[in-house]
């Protein structure tokens, strides 16, 4: 039987090799990231200069750092709205402890924060997975709630540099090698999270769930609980988030974080996460929140206005959007002209 | 290899599982088994219960009732995965793949093979992909993406998945639909070999043929019932087509004489690439003409087409011998087509809305006064036909969720009537609808042509077919193959043709 099969259908495999768009779609960025940068050194050589480039990582560093946990959440086709608001709570509730223990070890300011943010996590989980509702409500309702509850904790009251203790604040301004510390945590971060995402089951899961729900409940792949510690990791990184804001602002009121959620949406997806879900990677993420921070200082740097930033962030994920859109559709048709080519051809 | 009952155990049997969903019945007395070596097809109309069957004993659905056992112990599935350890697998009539993840990944989604530190071996995965491809007889790359494999590659990769699982239970429910005839081949060939290696194969099939070709014995079912079990041998396809149809017409078709007048929908060889091709026909005026066909053989495709949702690759439609405007509904629609689709509750109602928005919904551009939609006027229109539906309700404005399937199938049905229609196209009119309702939906159709309405109905429901039509044009795999007038249609001569029998 065996010697009477149809010779293989190769085409296209080359294009469609898994990782090799994504690799495709990296370089993009990058090969964007040198453009601008380029050009906002040719205007203004100042920009080339060493502390200007430790500020570009540090200023893409919270973002970046937001998006690996992001990024997960999104490959499983949810969303996390609530990131802004726990990086606000986090950064405050972290500077009450020095206030009210001046003594507080730092390395347990980094604690704080990001139990606390695992815990919301947990919550964000919990109620979308047991109780079936839209992540979009429930993290879009726990962004105000979080907000609320900091209004009263706060209370008017702001959290200054007199508290947050000078070793702490090093961690946002402090280099190694003129490495700035906080690239260095968030690069670590971001390749643990890259390597565990291609290497283990459960992380393939994730993938998995959000490329197709159906076929990920026929292959039994235990769906909710990969959804809640998605969330579980999201939540505990914008509480690490809030720890590096308040270590590199060395203050924090109630607004602190506010809009960061959109900020790291629109990283992830220029970055190359579908976001339906499915597919795209961390190391994307980072680089689409290095970019738009890339973008943001160069127009500040070529003294251009500030209000251009937001509108060429907004069409950035426009184009990144249509890309995807794009791509799917076009091998989508090619799938159906396939298919139906191969039935003109049985049907003779 | 000869399958001897009497001495083996068998590998799997369900015994009179029953499975309703809601008010319907899909399986009233599911009954199967599957001996080691024997591959068992399992036949039966459109909607007898066989994917539901399926559905049990791949752990999707739990059966309300009755008795399901592997190698004779009695098993209860909580999930698709206490199937799979159970040895069963499952490759389903719509491949369920991972678009974004690798093929290697897909055959062995959550049991990678993994090495130190429960890391994923990508080669380890990559070559264990190979090997099986290699014993299949093919060739795929296992590390390229899952989205864009033909269909025919998408078989090849749940049947690797099914091979790898090593199960002794291999079900396949319609392989073969979307496959060439060398690919069937191949499958049949990969059957073969797992049968010697003594699995049990299930293969669900409409291509009587392939049955007669591929397998031994044979389990016919009919309304989700056990109909019975037969070597092949003992049957011929006249046997087995009747055993699947073998139920007489009750009188629940109210079809009076009609008397067709002028053509008012003229097809001509339209086509939609990979879906339906060269399909022409005529419908006249006060004519009902049905399209049968197998599910997935494009008779919804076709209407979608003709009402232009979907684009035409090629072919004309025109209405009162005026060219439509394809791929517009509102052509359509202004032209006098109305489309009742087959899935009422996501495609023909706005299930939060009340009965008389969803009546009004076709109809807001006559019922609009001065760019507003004034209540009354909705209500107005909705009252009128809800009382000539004879529509079950308390309130107008009670939300269409509340409703019966039928009484919302009248909503629909209402909403387009409203237009005053000249075409009316009706998917499934009567799916999932009690008896009654049934009837009552078949007296309103039958009162439509009699007005000199020109009616194109889909129907998986032989019966009605035979029972409403004025004309049969039968599809199979998206070619229109036979025409069949109304009064010298049997259920054996539309199923012989939809099933590709038609030369017997």
């Amino acid at each position: 039987m065996t010697a009477t099969l149809s010779p293989p259908r190769q085409g296209h495999t080359r294009f469609a090799r898994a990782g090799f768009l994504m690799r495709v779609r990296e370089l993009g960025i990058v090969l964007a990231i040198v453009l601008v940068f380029v050009a906002a050194t040719s205007v203004n050589p100042a920009f080339a200069r060493l502390d200007s480039v430790q500020q570009l990582l540090i200023g893409a560093s919270i973002i970046a750092l937001m998006g690996v946990g992001e990024t997960m959440v999104i490959l499983t086709r949810n969303y996390d709205l609530s990131i802004g608001s726990i990086l606000g709570l986090s950064a405050y509730v972290i500077g009450m402890t020095f206030r009210a223990h001046p003594g507080t070890p730092i390395v347990l300011g980094f604690l704080i924060g990001i139990a606390l943010g695992a815990a919301i996590g947990a919550i964000n989980g919990w109620i979308t997975t047991a109780l079936r509702v839209p992540s979009l409500v429930v993290t879009l309702a726990m962004l105000y709630v979080i907000r609320g509850v900091d209004g009263v904790i706060v209370n008017g009251s702001i959290i200054g540099s007199d508290v947050v203790p000078r070793s702490f604040q090093a961690v946002g301004f402090a280099t190694l090698f003129g490495i700035p510390w906080m690239a260095i945590i968030v690069v670590v971060v971001v390749a643990v999270a890259a390597y565990s995402l291609r290497s283990f089951r459960w992380a393939r899961d994730l993938y998995a769930i959000g490329s197709s729900p159906e076929a990920a409940d026929l292959a039994g792949i235990p769906a909710g609980r990969r959804v809640f510690t998605a969330f579980v990791v999201s939540g505990a990184l914008a509480g690490l988030a809030g720890a590096l804001f308040l270590a590199l602002y060395a203050q924090i009121d109630v607004n602190g974080g506010t809009g960061y959620e959109f900020l790291v949406i629109a990283a992830v997806v220029v970055g190359g996460v579908a976001i339906f879900g499915g597919s795209g990677t961390v190391a994307g993420a980072a680089l689409g929140a290095f970019l738009l921070n890339t973008i943001n200082q160069a127009l500040v740097a070529t003294r251009i206005s500030a209000f251009w930033n937001q509108a060429i962030a907004g069409a950035l994920l426009l184009a990144a959007i249509a890309f995807d859109q794009w791509l799917k559709s076009r091998m989508t048709t090619k799938l159906q002209l396939e298919k139906g080519a191969l039935r003109e051809q049985s049907s003779d | 290899m000869p399958v001897d009952a009497s001495d083996a155990r068998p590998v799997l049997e369900l015994e009179r599982a029953t499975k309703s969903f809601g008010a319907v019945r899909a399986i009233v007395d599911g009954t199967i088994t599957l001996y080691r070596g024997e591959a068992h097809a399992l036949v039966g109309e459109n909607g007898a219960g066989k994917s539901t069957l399926v559905k049990i004993l791949a752990g999707v659905h739990a059966p309300d009732s009755g008795d399901l056992r592997v190698d004779g112990i009695d098993v209860h599935f909580r999930g698709p995965a206490d199937a799979r350890d159970a040895g069963i697998a499952v490759i389903y009539q719509e491949p369920t793949l991972f678009p974004d993840l690798t093929v290697a990944e897909n055959i062995f989604m959550g049991r990678q093979p993994v090495r130190a530190g429960r890391r994923i071996d990508r080669r380890a995965m990559n070559s264990a992909a190979t090997e099986i491809f290699t014993r299949l007889g093919v060739v795929l790359d296992p590390d390229r993406q899952a989205r864009g494999l033909s269909v025919a590659d998408q078989q090849l990769v749940e049947i690797a998945k099914a091979l790898s699982l090593n199960a002794q239970v291999l079900v396949m429910d319609e392989p073969t639909a979307a496959l060439t005839n060398v690919e069937v081949d191949r499958l049949f060939g990969v059957v073969s070999t797992l049968r010697s290696h003594g699995a049990a194969v299930l293969f669900i099939s409409h291509r009587l043929e392939e049955v007669f070709e591929a397998c031994q014995r044979v389990t016919i079912m009919r309304d989700g019932a056990f109909v019975r079990t037969d070597p092949i041998e003992m049957l011929t396809v006249g046997d087995v087509i009747t055993a699947m149809v073998g139920r007489k017409l009750d009188t629940m078709f109210p079809k009076t004489p009609s008397h067709p007048g002028d053509v008012v929908l003229e097809v001509r060889g339209l086509s939609r690439t990979g879906i339906f091709s060269d399909i022409s026909f005529q419908v006249r005026r006060g004519e009902l003409v049905s399209l049968a066909g197998l599910v997935g053989a494009g008779r919804s495709e076709v209407a979608r087409a003709i009402f232009g949702i979907d684009h035409a690759t090629a072919g004309s439609v025109t209405v009162d011998g005026k060219p439509l405007r394809l791929g517009d509904p509102l052509a359509a629609m202004a032209a006098g087509i109305a489309l009742v689709p087959e899935d009422r509750r996501q495609q023909g109602l706005v299930m939060g809305l009340g009965i008389d928005r969803n009546v009004g919904l076709a109809s807001l551009r006559r019922l609009r006064r001065r760019g507003l939609i004034p209540r009354s006027a909705e209500r107005l229109l909705a009252e009128d036909w809800a009382r000539r539906l004879q529509l079950k309700f308390a309130r107008l404005t009670d939300t269409v969720s509340t409703l019966s399937g039928g009484n919302q199938q009248k909503v629909v049905l209402g909403k387009w009537l409203a237009r005053d229609p000249r075409i009316l196209i009706v998917d499934e009119p009567t799916r999932g609808i009690d008896v009654g309702t049934k009837a009552e939906v078949h007296r309103m159709l039958d009162d439509l042509t009699s007005q000199g309405i020109a009616v194109l109905m889909i129907s998986s429901e032989l019966p009605e077919v035979l029972g409403m039509s004025d004309r049969i044009l039968v599809l199979r795999e998206g070619r229109l193959v036979a025409e069949i007038g109304g009064s010298d249609a049997t259920e054996t001569s539309v199923m012989r043709a939809a099933t590709g029998q038609e030369a017997a």
